[in-house]
């Protein structure tokens, strides 16, 4: 304790260095955890952007494809569904509930969702957070669009807007395929926002999707004066005849492998059910690498911090031999001049430690509003992962080590200087 | 106690072979007594006091130092023996920079279990009192020590050196960087301390205005042979 003590004190009697020594090193390990928690945060947040959904059914296809225009609305769907087969499926007696999907439509860039008011009442996303309205109500008529919150804000529509939704997927620049110009849709309501993809669609009812096309013939729009007026248009009058894809939850988690597999196996319709988890897993190891590249650059970081400390500790030696013949006049010996040195590379690393892991944590805590705002990632502020937690450990342990350097020299000039330091 | 504090039986030692610094067939220092040991410079007087307190170790001979025989003991039992024993003033910068005043003086006991036990029960700070009293540097003790005048600083070596009671002190040199007045004032605190506590005095300097006020006054040139046979070369 004694040694501990004069390491602590030493450090504080040369401060300026001792000062820059500890921010490099709190900065690389504010770095390391700050690294560590966007990851597991960006892992968290595309694990999330789906819960409590024990299958995606669709046509058969690519796993990867069916998961990315379900729930990340990229890509477009091979084939459709049938509404009689989601219907069964549906009312299915292992099943709980359902959120059919139906895609092909756009509106300046944005993705139209035809659904039913199962999407507002059962989505969960990270976890247990369902949909809520930040105004407005969902679409109750077959006109009726609710938006997503980066839709409302990038297009500055709020309630009652007018909105014409276009036939097959634009860009936000160009012109659609067809707009469905005789059908304009009004703005109900606008969802708070998730950081999920559900933030950037227009949500309609399934009926909505298919007055669209009501008028429609062999994929061609009716010609001009032929168009079924939008107020003749009830929800009594249009029949659903497919949709593209569907969410289901059963009622006992036990029975997701035999949906599975009878959805799999399902006679009249070649249909194929994903379980989202696995599926996301696969996804995330072929988009990982990134997280790798940034964690070996913030190891080299972490590696220049820990040589800052080495550099500055190693150079304090030659104006303190003065000090190491005193401490062996006063019988301190080799082991007890290697303790102090090891000390206090071992101090300054926990000081390191301890300023960056606040700094990160301050941080986090003060930008996290903001970083959810403009990039979507939500960094949950928690306590250090394992991984973060075996990270310092290195570190401390690492600085242990490398204390060894300075103090092996501090015992060889020790040794050659005895008690009359060559100054 | 019978054993003398320093004995050396042909005492021979060399940096470089075949080139003896030191060549003593004998010197005995009894207890408690107050010795001036002076030679020029370069006549092996640092290096005397190396080999006495444990540091230096390539030698050839016999040294007893307090009873103990010093080639016979580990490094580690050689470092503990000086921290428990010896109390060791340096000519200049005695003290460690970062410390205050009373650190200084208590770190020895701070670092040896068996020279705190020395104090008998009395507690740390009291003792560091009690040694800084007797050299009049009683006010400094909360003070930093780079803030302390040359003179002061030398008093708080002496009083480390003498906190716990060490049997023997050695002082290279303590009182070159004081002027005169100083020097007799410092010996006298000295000496007075050593009284208290029957500490031996192994006293170097070169300046031999101080022998004077000592029991016994030792000519290194003269008792060590090595420096005869360097100068006839």
């Amino acid at each position: 304790m004694v040694l501990l003590s004069l390491a602590y004190h030493s450090l504080k009697n040369r401060k300026l260095t001792t000062t820059l020594t500890v921010f490099s090193i709190a900065l690389s390990i504010a770095l390391l955890i700050g690294v560590e928690n966007v990851r597991v945060g960006a892992r968290q947040s595309f694990e999330g952007t789906i819960s409590q959904t024990d299958l995606i059914v669709g046509a058969r296809g690519g796993s990867l494809q069916l998961l990315l225009y379900s729930v990340f609305r990229i890509g477009q769907a091979t084939n459709n569904i049938t509404y009689e087969s989601y219907l069964k499926f549906k009312n299915h007696p292992a099943v709980e509930w359902t959120i059919p999907y139906s895609l092909g439509d756009s509106h300046r860039g944005f993705r139209v969702v035809g659904t039913d008011e199962n999407f507002y009442k059962h989505l969960r996303y990270r976890r247990d957070r369902s949909l809520s309205f930040a105004s407005g109500h969902e679409p109750r008529g077959v006109f009726d669009v609710a938006l997503g919150a980066d839709v409302a804000r990038a297009l500055n529509y709020k309630t009652g807007d007018k909105v014409v939704i276009t036939h097959g997927v634009a860009s936000a620049a160009g012109r659609g395929i067809q707009d469905h110009n005789d059908k304009p849709f009004t703005v109900c309501g606008v969802l708070n926002k998730t950081s999920t993809p559900v933030d950037r669609s227009l949500y309609i009812q399934l009926e909505g999707i298919s007055a669209v096309h009501i008028d429609w013939a062999d994929g061609a729009p009716p010609m001009p004066g032929e168009e079924v007026p939008a107020e003749k248009i009830t929800k009594d009058t249009v029949k659903i005849d497919q949709i593209t894809s569907f969410l289901l939850r059963n009622k006992r988690r036990i029975d997701t492998l035999r949906v599975q597999r009878e959805i799999n196996t399902f006679s009249e319709e070649p249909l194929q059910a994903i379980l989202p988890g696995v599926t996301l897993q696969e996804l995330w190891r072929t988009i990982g690498y990134a997280e790798d590249a940034l964690t070996v650059v913030t190891f080299f970081v972490i590696v220049v911090g820990l040589l800052g400390m080495l550099v500055s500790l190693y150079t304090s030696l030659n104006e303190r031999r003065r000090e190491m013949a005193i401490l062996r006049a006063i019988g301190a010996g080799p082991g007890k001049i290697i303790s102090l040195l090891v000390f206090e590379s071992f101090l300054l690393t926990v000081a390191g430690c301890v300023l960056g892991v606040g700094l990160i944590y301050g941080a986090s805590f003060l930008f996290q509003p903001v970083v959810e705002e403009h990039f979507g990632l939500y960094i949950p502020v928690q306590a250090p992962t394992p991984t973060g937690l075996i990270y310092l450990g290195a570190v401390l342990a690492a600085s242990l080590l490398i204390g060894f350097i300075p103090a092996w020299k501090a015992y060889r000039n020790t040794l050659s200087d005895g008690l009359t330091p060559k100054l | 106690m019978s054993d003398p504090a320093v004995l050396c039986e042909n005492l021979r030692f060399a940096y470089v072979k075949d080139r003896p610094v030191l060549d003593i067939e004998r010197l005995e220092i009894a207890r408690g007594e107050r010795v001036f040991l002076f030679g020029p410079s370069g006549s092996g007087k640092t290096t005397l006091l190396g080999i006495l307190s444990g540091v230096l170790t390539q030698f050839e001979g016999k040294v007893d130092v307090l009873g103990r025989e010093i080639a016979k003991l580990s490094g580690s039992e050689r470092d503990a023996f000086r921290g428990a024993h010896l109390g060791y003033i340096f000519q200049l910068f005695n003290l460690i920079p970062y410390l205050t005043v009373v650190e200084n003086i208590t770190l020895p006991c701070r670092l040896h279990a068996e020279r705190r036990k020395a104090l008998g029960g009395v507690p740390l700070e009291e003792a560091a009192k009690a040694a800084a009293a007797k050299l009049g540097i009683r006010h400094l003790l909360a003070q930093k020590v780079t803030s302390l005048s040359v003179g002061q600083q030398q008093r708080v070596a002496a009083a480390r050196a003498l906190v716990g009671a060490p049997a023997l002190i050695i002082a290279d040199e303590p009182t070159s960087s004081l002027d005169y007045d100083h020097r007799e004032k410092f010996l006298e605190l000295l000496f007075d301390s050593c009284k208290e506590a029957k500490a031996t005095i192994l006293f170097v300097s070169h300046d031999r205005s101080l022998m004077h006020l000592f029991d016994r006054q030792l000519d290194l040139a003269v008792i060590n042979r090595a420096q005869t046979v360097a100068t006839a070369e």
